[in-house]
């Protein structure tokens, strides 16, 4: 097979130059750490860390019924969301599998914006183009936005200073239009790290300029720049879903745990097929578990229930926050109750772990 | 950086040698490769090691690296300071950071690994 070039964002000299640990991400050549990754862990969570996502795909859906096909297409109730919202949905296929879990930013009823995974949004892009039977209008606009994170209790303190829309007024998955270092931009109170946080989406000519002021607005905080490394631990504490992790085309978002984030009041794309799992409840379900023995489970390590094999661990690390060894993995229903000792297959070891309560860390508010 | 009076291999551990005493570990390289290190699988005394086989595994945050043996022989004393605190390999790799000691069953072996100096041209060809 051909090696094709990976693909770069508008900060990728920046973050060589900086000295970041570059590393293949589904195509991408992105940094996975800085600093190190424990240390930019503990940056976000007591302090302020800015990640470079501009690798993910943004699509624009405008026209006469743009509500209507995001809401057939997206599995939340995209009817209860006000202008200047952003909601947590999935995308399905026909069979109930995900395509891909996105954020939808509600600007008006004919004018939406995703936020899609960067290695699925060709897919994503083709798959809602082919459920449009909608007046509504697709457009592919990943090349339009860079997109930078300002995650943890000091984001709102550092980017409050780089702007003049007063963010105090814009609350948690709400989202204003804006200007932010002189840049229009969207500015959205959304993360992926279980602590406050802003996202920017603006004109990725701007990166570099809006990446210094960022850190330098930062520096009374001690911001760091974080890798992807730190975004994988701190998203893993918070119990939120990764695709090709905890959700997949062979996964549905009843068994991912997803069942509060569905509208069953509409129609969408894939609903009809989760009709059998509604009736009579997934037969996995996806479970938090910390190690009670010693050693790490991965992902893709094998879960022993009752000394049978009966699932696989979804994604697993170290906690740094939390200083210990935690993971999510799919487990029968029946076997999934909350303090279940289950065992993971370390290295030709079972390792015991229990069965806890997610998200393994939430922020006092 | 890379002491002399130590050999190395290509999977990047280091061994030095007193008497039929080898002792081994990771290379700063690896240690900087691998990030901040959480946790360390090493034998145990008595276990017996093959060069080039297997015999534990240190693992970062991100990720698994199994250790290899530089040499053969018969695992007599590992580094039990490093199961509380492993984050010893990345601070002092060549020295506290030592993971195992050998008693070396073939020396001939050690003539197999590279010099200090080779090992660091072989790092600057690897990248």
């Amino acid at each position: 097979m051909a090696e094709s070039p990976l693909k770069q964002t508008p900060l990728n000299a920046v973050h060589r130059v900086a000295g970041a640990r570059m590393v293949d991400f589904g195509g991408w050549d992105m940094p996975v750490q800085y600093s190190g990754i424990i240390d930019e862990h503990h940056t976000v969570r007591r302090q302020v860390g800015l990640f470079d996502v501009s690798h993910m795909g943004e699509i624009v859906v405008t026209g006469p019924q743009a509500f209507d096909l995001v809401n057939y297409a997206a599995t939340s109730a995209v009817s209860k969301m006000a202008e200047g919202q952003a909601q947590y949905a999935g995308l399905l296929y026909e069979h109930g599998g995900f395509v891909d879990d996105i954020l939808i930013y509600k600007v008006s009823n004919n004018d939406f914006f995703l936020c899609v995974n960067a290695s699925n949004q060709e897919k994503d892009f083709d798959h809602i183009v082919s459920i449009n039977r909608f007046d509504a209008q697709v457009d592919f606009a990943s090349a339009s936005y860079a997109q930078l994170a300002i995650q943890g209790p000091k984001a709102a303190a550092t980017a409050q200073q780089l702007t003049a829309t007063d963010l105090s007024k814009i609350r948690y998955y709400r989202f204003a239009d804006g200007e932010f270092c002189g840049i229009p931009s969207r500015i959205a109170r959304t993360g992926y790290t279980g602590e406050d946080c802003f996202e920017v989406f603006f004109d990725p000519a701007h990166a570099e300029s809006l990446w210094n002021q960022i850190l330098e607005a930062g520096a009374g905080f001690n911001i760091k720049p974080c890798g992807l490394g730190a975004r994988n631990t701190l998203r893993l504490e918070a119990a939120m879903a990764l695709y090709g992790h905890e959700i997949s085309a062979t996964i549905n978002p009843i068994e991912a745990g997803l069942l509060h984030n569905m509208d069953l009041n509409k129609d969408f794309h894939g609903k009809a097929a989760l009709a059998p799992t509604l009736e009579k409840g997934p037969s996995r379900k996806l479970v938090g578990f910390e190690m009670t023995g010693r050693g790490i489970a991965r992902d893709g390590y094998e879960v022993f229930a009752d000394g049978l094999p009966a699932g696989w661990v979804t994604s697993g690390s170290p906690s740094p926050t939390l200083n210990k060894n935690i993971g999510l993995a799919y487990v029968p229903a029946d076997k999934s109750e909350l303090g279940r000792e289950i065992h993971v297959l370390i290295r030709g070891a079972q390792v015991p772990a229990v069965i806890v309560p997610t998200p393994f860390y939430k922020r006092a508010k | 950086m890379y002491p002399d009076n130590y050999r190395y291999t290509k999977d990047h551990e280091w061994v030095t040698v007193e008497g039929d005493t080898a002792t081994a570990g990771i290379t700063h390289h690896a240690q900087e490769q691998l990030g901040d290190i959480v946790f360390v699988d090493l034998p145990k005394v008595g276990d017996s090691c093959t060069q080039g086989k297997t015999m534990g595994s240190v693992e970062s945050v991100k990720a698994v690296s199994d250790i290899y043996s530089p040499v053969s022989g018969e695992v007599i004393a590992v580094n039990d300071s490093l199961s509380s605190s492993p984050e010893v390999l990345n601070a002092d790799p060549h020295g506290t950071g030592w993971l195992v000691k050998i008693r070396v069953s073939n020396a001939v072996e050690l003539d197999g690994l590279m010099t200090a100096a080779a090992y660091q041209e072989y790092l600057g060809g690897s990248h």
